[in-house]
């Protein structure tokens, strides 16, 4: 793929005076050095709010779902709403490493290998919900289809939470086996250059035997291909799963065509703004600002406004709907006059600024480019985009159709406490693999070095002076 | 058969007085054990070795069983019969006819017990028995551990005989000095009681028996003396009544010992197209008034005036009086009343005898056959002034021995603590008490009795309908009943089953067979005799409008569908009963219009959970003040007027769970229930439980249908299209019902039964009576009060109440130019005089059930008889299906509710737990459960018709709620029987689905409420 021609005017990805070398030092770096005082404190930090949750998790299980603050009418709020915010962020890892390989986006090297992670660790969160949201979740293997003593007992097929199910573990799997084929060559290096036995020893099981042949890469590359092929489908296909969860339903505000494309859209849109988070803090972190650059905020920042203008249309969509059919039952779905009048204003309005208003000064490239602005807007839609699924899922249960069984909805400490839990256990994963992993798909980024990094790019324009 | 057969050992065990038989027969070793062989053999002992690894191998075999052995669960013991009883077959129930009577409800009812447990009470059809929530309710009452379990001094135990001999020995002394001895009980409406109570006061001769009710019926029994020189009450019978009008009467809650809700569900049958109208004329906004098709709303004081008002109209007199909000409407009424004539009928619930006598003058002059003053009801005969009597001689020193039977009144009496005062004057004081009550404890001597499930008795209801009390389990605790008492202290050692066998016999039975009687739960015998007396009232009248005591604010008292007058206070049903107006449980609050609210500065603040708080307010009557009494705002009440509920704040004897509310009785100062009153807010913030936060429809009229008796009698009007409008779809470009249009292909439902279930709303009064019984029937569970507050009771049938809004409908929002979300809150909002309906709730067993499709393990799915069945042990608890109910029918556990301290209800106690029904299983936390449409009775009653080779016949199919309405609003049947009752009200014109849009095609079917509104 170096040989690929690209246009000069084109901005390089890699920029510096970066040789091969270089490369393999800056990514081998975090790795084979000490952590420092930052890392630790924030690991703490991140294992304290972890161990919070697991005690929390641990009383929910011991007690029952009572000490959550869900009621008769209200049957799902944080939990179900923390499952869908994860599985959202989940989304951008597989598109940017899958969808834009096949595009063939090079920017995508030097982001693919965190996003993936950080897909893979969104899901493990995600997944935890569906399991503790469960009355009995001892008996949670029930929802797998496996043969049993229990007669002729099989799971319903017609459940759209048995579609999820399969949907996120099927893209649990497909993520953490494209990650890892990536990781291979990755790992090989980082085992050839450790010095320590117990290191090489663990590396070289990591790596699996990678040996950097010919047929290694050939291999490699047709794997990848494959992989992302099957990859892109699922980046489509879990959000709209989960959204059916509610679309297949008969209540008024989830009863709606038009959430799988919505739901994925919205996902695509939190995951990059995850991803953005994520990585401005961590090129700062690890020194790696030289591989992912203005260009790729940039770039990212397009997609969420892509992404954000599609969930945009959907919500006027939906306000419009809800007016449009007259029927009385509509008048309070989470877009609405009724919703935003109603007990849940704020969170209607937090969604309509967070996902709407704040977004849209991406559109200004002085502020999409830089680095300050994108890290506070990518916080306020992942705040927003933790209230769309509140509002879809609180709302809308606070206001079922018949006006008797109105109620509303407030966490108990527990509910905060998982909810933070998982954030502590998703950073925990996030600052152990920083630590452990190298963090960018160095052995591809050397392919586009030569294509796209700096100083060949001046090279090449010299040569033409 | 087991064998007879006997082997003999020897010959020697011919001989009968062989030694060595007897010697072998005791030992079980014939020989001496050779311990010395081997433990005495020091050598042998010694050379033996156990080796290292032996050792091991034996500590980890021991280690490992005994390990094993501890794993083993824990063994409950089911004990068989060792000789069984005969009547009692293990998993068949027993019914038993009884009838209750308790001062506050009278039934006729059929006991059902399981394994000799009484574990459910239904309404004897056959005596023509109907149950309230507080008769269904009464069965927990008995397995109450909080009961006096035994006879106690001075708060010490002490035996029966010992204090039975101790009082009879001071009753002799107090007796022979001539000081009196007064048995003070309530409403005695048992013969036999009586009977005994006069020979007791034969023998002892000093005695007096004062009657005396919390909830007193006195002024009315005057009255009704005055005029018929009888005590005893007039009775009622509505199914023929054109025309209602109740000034403040709550003749559907408490009233003059009535239990009117079959014949006015009666009268309001659409059979003929002329239902009755009814007035109410009121303050508080009570369950009468909710059913009212006319409520005005009017003050107490001038509900007085109203009274003399309608009295001057209908009799042509002209006593003085003032005019009130009402008369307009009155006028109207008048004239209605006239031209129904004998059809029509005026009840007061004003309690004075001067109100009394003019209602009755009202119903003279209408020439009413509505009341009967012949086969009178005898249920009542509290005297309030006999017992304002008792107490000003007992604080006079005159009472040598105070004898309380079942009765409460240092709770309910007005003047509770002057009467404290004199009990401890007299030397003698006996307080005969289920429950460990604030009389039991202040008397001397507390004597347990029996509940009236363990006891035996009579009730007479009315002057020809009788009632047999029959026990249906062993007494639980120590008790003994009072008649027994009474008949040893008597010097009778006859027991009071013979006594009341005989009493029976030569004074009710008229040659029936006693038998047969007690089989059958009562008696009914012929009255002759019919007296008409004239009425004259205009004195009373003027009296009365010129005593009318008004003030700024005045307070009513009223009782509280739930708790009545709080003697089963102790009962986690009634106290987690939705009252049927405010949906507030476990609490009394001070009822006050919104007005009033805001100018006071009351307010009722939704918190963030969907509960609702509210302020504190201290109420001053007389000299009398009752603190920390939360106020609720009620839409409905008359403005410069306040409701508070009697029996509550009952703290004696009973778990802090139970100890809510505060105590209004003594409130009632002069035994008057309207006072003038002064209310000063208080600091602090009181947390209700209530169930529902929205009160209107918010513009979703098809949930609750209503039609005009106009609209419904106009034969033009095609209902479908107009008040029973169905939702129509278009579908391959026409239009459809809604329920036409399907997305699957329809399963045969036509073979085997079928169930359905019609709720009629326009019967339904709203009372509760079907909650308590699927609480009972079903083992729903007790939350207590907070649970409620946060919105997780467990009630699988709930009573939605509805308020008609600000404005009526979208349409007329706009009309009214109102912008969207102004419309929103106009609908949300009540109207200031509401209209109420009432629609009960429970699951609707979708054939097409939303639940069913969603659950990922399948554990909710449909059966084949039309219910949608929940599989509690396939359940893994995602509560999707309740997210996915539109009805939102489906409860949750959110913990364990069963054998678990944090929920000290019934389910936590082993006398509690004896109620539970065995059909039906307990649910462990982290499952969903939901109403099954009783399918454990409807399986019952098919197995037993198939055992018997025949066809079910209707009647037999029911559910704990169709079999508990009392008013017939709930039927339930087989629509696969063409015959049925329930088939045919499925084709009914005013039959409809709720939320048919949807296209669940439940079967649940609900019938249109029609409200006669015409006024000429």
């Amino acid at each position: 793929m170096s040989s690929h021609y690209e246009a000069p005017i084109r901005e390089p990805l890699v920029i510096g005076d970066k040789s091969y070398h270089d490369i393999t030092e800056d990514i081998a770096r975090p790795i084979e050095g000490k952590a420092n005082k930052t890392w630790y404190i924030a690991f703490f930090i991140a294992l304290t709010a972890f161990m919070w949750g697991l005690g929390c998790i641990f009383y929910t299980v011991g007690t029952g779902i009572g000490v959550w603050g869900l009621n008769k009418n209200i049957g799902w709020a944080w939990d179900i709403t923390n499952f869908v915010w994860w599985v959202g962020i989940g989304h951008a890892g597989t598109l940017i490493s899958a969808v834009l390989l096949l595009f063939r986006q090079k920017w995508r090297m030097a982001i693919n290998r965190s996003s993936e992670a950080m897909t893979i660790f969104a899901v493990f969160q995600a997944g935890l919900f569906p399991v503790i949201h469960m009355g009995r979740p001892w008996n949670g293997y029930w929802v797998l289809p496996i043969p049993n003593q229990f007669g002729p007992l099989w799971v319903n097929f017609n459940s759209p939470l048995l579609w999820d199910v399969f949907a996120i573990s099927t893209y649990l799997t497909v993520s953490v086996v494209f990650w890892w084929t990536g990781l291979l060559p990755d790992f090989a290096m980082i085992r050839d250059r450790a010095k320590k036995p117990f290191q090489k020893q663990i590396y070289s099981l990591l790596s699996f035997g990678w040996s950097g042949r010919a047929k290694d890469w050939q291999r490699f590359e047709e794997v990848s291909l494959v992989l992302a092929g099957l990859a892109t489908p699922l980046v489509l296909s879990v959000h709209t799963i989960v959204s059916m969860d509610f679309a297949t339903s008969v209540n008024p505000g989830w009863h709606s065509t038009i959430f799988p494309p919505y739901f994925v859209a919205g996902a695509i849109f939190s995951g990059f703004a995850m991803v953005q988070t994520l990585l401005i803090i961590m090129r700062k972190v690890t020194g790696l600002e030289n591989y992912i650059t203005r260009l790729h905020v940039d770039y990212m920042n397009r997609v969420i406004i892509l992404t954000g203008g599609i969930v945009t249309v959907a919500y006027a969509t939906e306000f419009f709907m809800a007016w449009y059919t007259g029927s009385p039952y509509e008048n309070f779905t989470y877009l609405s006059v009724g919703a935003a009048t109603g007990p849940y204003w704020w969170a209607f309005y937090a969604l309509i600024f967070c996902n709407f208003v704040a977004p849209l000064a991406l559109w200004f490239k002085k502020i999409r480019t830089d680095f300050i602005y994108t890290f506070i807007i990518s916080i306020i839609i992942n705040i927003g985009m933790w209230f769309e699924r509140f509002d879809i899922i609180v709302m809308i249960l606070s206001k079922g159709h018949l006006p008797s069984t109105w109620s509303q909805f407030e966490p108990t400490f527990v509910d905060i406490g998982i909810f933070i839990g998982t954030i502590g256990f998703f950073f925990v994963l996030f600052l152990l693999y920083a630590r452990t992993f190298p963090v960018i798909a160095q052995a591809e980024v050397k392919t586009i070095l030569k294509s796209s990094g700096e100083n060949y790019k001046k090279l090449r324009d010299g040569n033409h002076e | 058969m087991a064998s007879n057969k006997k082997y003999w050992k020897s010959v020697e065990e011919l001989n009968e007085n062989s030694s060595v038989v007897a010697g072998l027969s005791n030992n079980e070793f014939v020989s001496e054990i050779p311990t010395d062989e081997f433990l005495g053999d020091k050598e042998t002992l010694e050379s033996s070795s156990t080796s290292r690894r032996d050792f091991l191998k034996y500590v980890g075999f021991t280690t490992a069983a005994a390990s094993l052995a501890a794993c083993e669960g824990p063994v409950r013991k089911s004990i068989p019969y060792v000789v069984k009883p005969d009547d009692i077959i293990p998993g068949v129930a027993d019914y038993y006819a009884t009838t209750m009577y308790d001062g506050m409800d009278a039934a006729h009812l059929l006991v059902k017990t399981r394994e000799g447990r009484p574990i459910k009470i239904e309404p004897n059809k056959l005596m023509n028995g109907s149950t309230n929530a507080r008769v269904q309710a009464s069965v927990l009452s008995m397995y109450d551990s909080g009961r006096l379990s035994g006879p106690k001094k001075n708060g010490k135990s002490i035996s029966w005989s010992d204090a039975q001999s101790e009082i009879q020995g001071k009753l002799v002394e107090l007796s022979e000095a001539g000081e009196q001895i007064v048995v003070l009980s309530g409403s005695m409406a048992s013969p036999s009681t009586n009977a005994i109570i006069a020979d007791f006061a034969k023998k002892y001769k000093t005695v007096s028996h004062v009657n005396y009710d919390s909830i007193s019926d006195s002024g009315a029994l005057d009255a009704f003396e005055e005029v018929y020189g009888e005590r005893a009450l007039p009775s009622y019978d509505l199914s023929n009544a054109e025309v209602i009008v109740s000034i403040g009467a709550d003749f559907l809650g408490a009233f003059q010992g009535a239990e009117l809700e079959k014949s006015y569900a009666a009268a309001k049958s659409l059979k003929d197209g002329k239902p009755v109208r009814h007035i109410q004329v009121e303050s508080n906004m009570s369950l009468t008034g909710a059913n009212a098709d006319k409520r005005i709303v009017v003050k107490p004081s001038d509900q007085v005036y109203a009274l003399v008002n309608l009295y001057n109209a209908i009799t042509g007199k002209s006593v003085s009086s003032k005019s009130t909000k009402a008369d307009q409407e009155l006028m109207k009424a008048a004239n209605q009343l006239k031209n129904a004539g004998s059809k029509a009928v005026v009840f007061t619930g004003l309690k004075s005898k001067e109100a009394q006598l003019v209602a009755m003058e009202i119903n003279a002059v209408l020439g009413s056959e509505i009341v009967d003053h012949n086969n009178t009801n005898t249920l009542k005969s509290g005297n309030d002034s006999a017992m304002d009597q008792l107490v000003a001689d007992l604080n006079a020193g005159k009472v040598g021995a105070v004898i309380t039977v079942g009765t409460n009144p240092l709770y309910t009496y007005a003047g509770a603590a002057s009467l404290a005062k004199g009990m401890k004057k007299a030397k003698l004081s006996v307080a005969f008490a289920m429950n460990e009550d604030e009389t039991a404890s202040a008397a001397t001597y507390a004597l347990a009795t029996p509940h009236y499930l363990e006891s035996w008795g009579d009730v007479q209801m009315t002057k020809s309908s009788y009632g047999l009390v029959q026990p249906t389990i062993k007494p639980l605790f120590d008790t003994k009943q009072v008649q027994d008492v009474l008949l040893a202290w008597t010097g009778s050692s006859e027991s009071y089953h013979d006594y009341l066998k005989s009493f029976w016999k030569s004074n009710v039975l008229d040659g029936t067979s006693w038998n047969k009687t007690l089989h059958d739960g009562g008696f009914e015998s012929k009255i002759k005799n019919s007296n008409s007396k004239s009425v004259d009232a205009s004195a009373a009248a003027k009296s009365l409008s010129s005593s009318v005591k008004s003030g700024k604010m005045e307070l009513q008292l009223y009782v509280s569908t739930a708790l009545g007058d709080g003697q089963q206070a102790a009962n986690p049903w009634l106290q987690e009963l939705p009252d049927p107006i405010t949906r507030a449980s476990w609490d009394n609050y001070l009822t006050m219009s919104p007005a009033d609210a805001n100018a006071l500065g009351f307010t009722n603040p939704v918190q963030d959970n969907g509960a609702i708080n509210g302020n504190y307010a201290t109420l001053k009557v007389g000299g009398v003040s009752v603190s920390k009494v939360p106020v609720f705002i009620q839409p409905g009440q008359a403005k410069g007027s306040v409701g508070l509920a009697v029996g509550y704040g009952r703290t004696t004897g009973l778990k802090s769970e139970m100890q809510v509310g505060v105590n209004a009785y003594p409130l009632a100062q002069g035994g008057s229930w309207m006072q003038t009153v002064t209310i000063t807010k208080e600091a602090g913030t009181h947390k209700f439980a209530c169930e529902q936060l929205q009160h209107t429809l918010a513009g979703r009229d098809e949930i609750l249908k209503e039609a005009t008796l106009a609209d419904f009698n106009n034969p033009k009007l095609d209902p479908k299209h107009s008040w029973n409008a169905l939702p129509m779809f278009s579908y391959d470009h026409s239009e459809v019902e809604g329920e036409e249009v399907d997305l699957w292909d329809e399963h045969d439902r036509s073979i085997g039964h079928h169930f359905n279930l019609s709720i009629d709303l326009n019967s339904c009064t709203g009372c509760g009576a079907c909650v308590v019984a699927c609480h009972a029937e079903n083992n729903v569970p007790v939350v207590g009060k907070h649970e409620v507050r946060v919105g997780r009771d467990m009630h699988w049938l709930r009573i939605d109440r509805y308020y008609s809004s600000e404005v009526e409908s979208q349409k007329e929002a706009k009309e009214l130019g109102m912008s969207q979300g102004e419309m929103y809150h106009a609908l949300e909002r009540v109207s200031e005089n509401p209209d109420v309906a009432f629609q009960p709730v429970m699951c609707q067993h979708c054939n097409h059930a939303p639940c069913e499709t969603v659950c990922p393990v399948a554990a909710t799915s449909h059966g084949r008889q039309g219910q949608n069945q929940m599989a509690y042990n396939r359940c893994v608890g995602t509560r999707y299906c309740a997210n996915n109910c539109p009805y939102r029918v489906r409860r949750f556990n959110w913990f364990n509710y069963a054998q678990n301290d944090e929920f000290d209800f019934n389910m936590n106690d082993d006398y509690g737990r004896m109620v539970l029904n065995p059909d039906v299983v307990v649910r462990s936390r982290g499952v969903m459960e939901k109403c099954s449409m009783c399918i454990q009775m409807t399986q019952a009653t098919i197995l037993q018709a198939k055992k018997e080779g025949r066809k079910v016949k209707d009647e037999e199919f029911q559910t704990a709620c169709s079999n508990a309405c009392s008013t017939g609003a709930m039927v339930f049947g087989d629509i696969n029987d063409p015959e049925s009752e329930v088939s045919l009200l499925k084709e009914d014109k005013r039959a409809y689905h709720l939320l048919a849009a949807i296209g669940t095609k439940p079967n649940v079917v609900y019938q249109v409420k029609v409200r006669n509104t015409e006024e000429g």
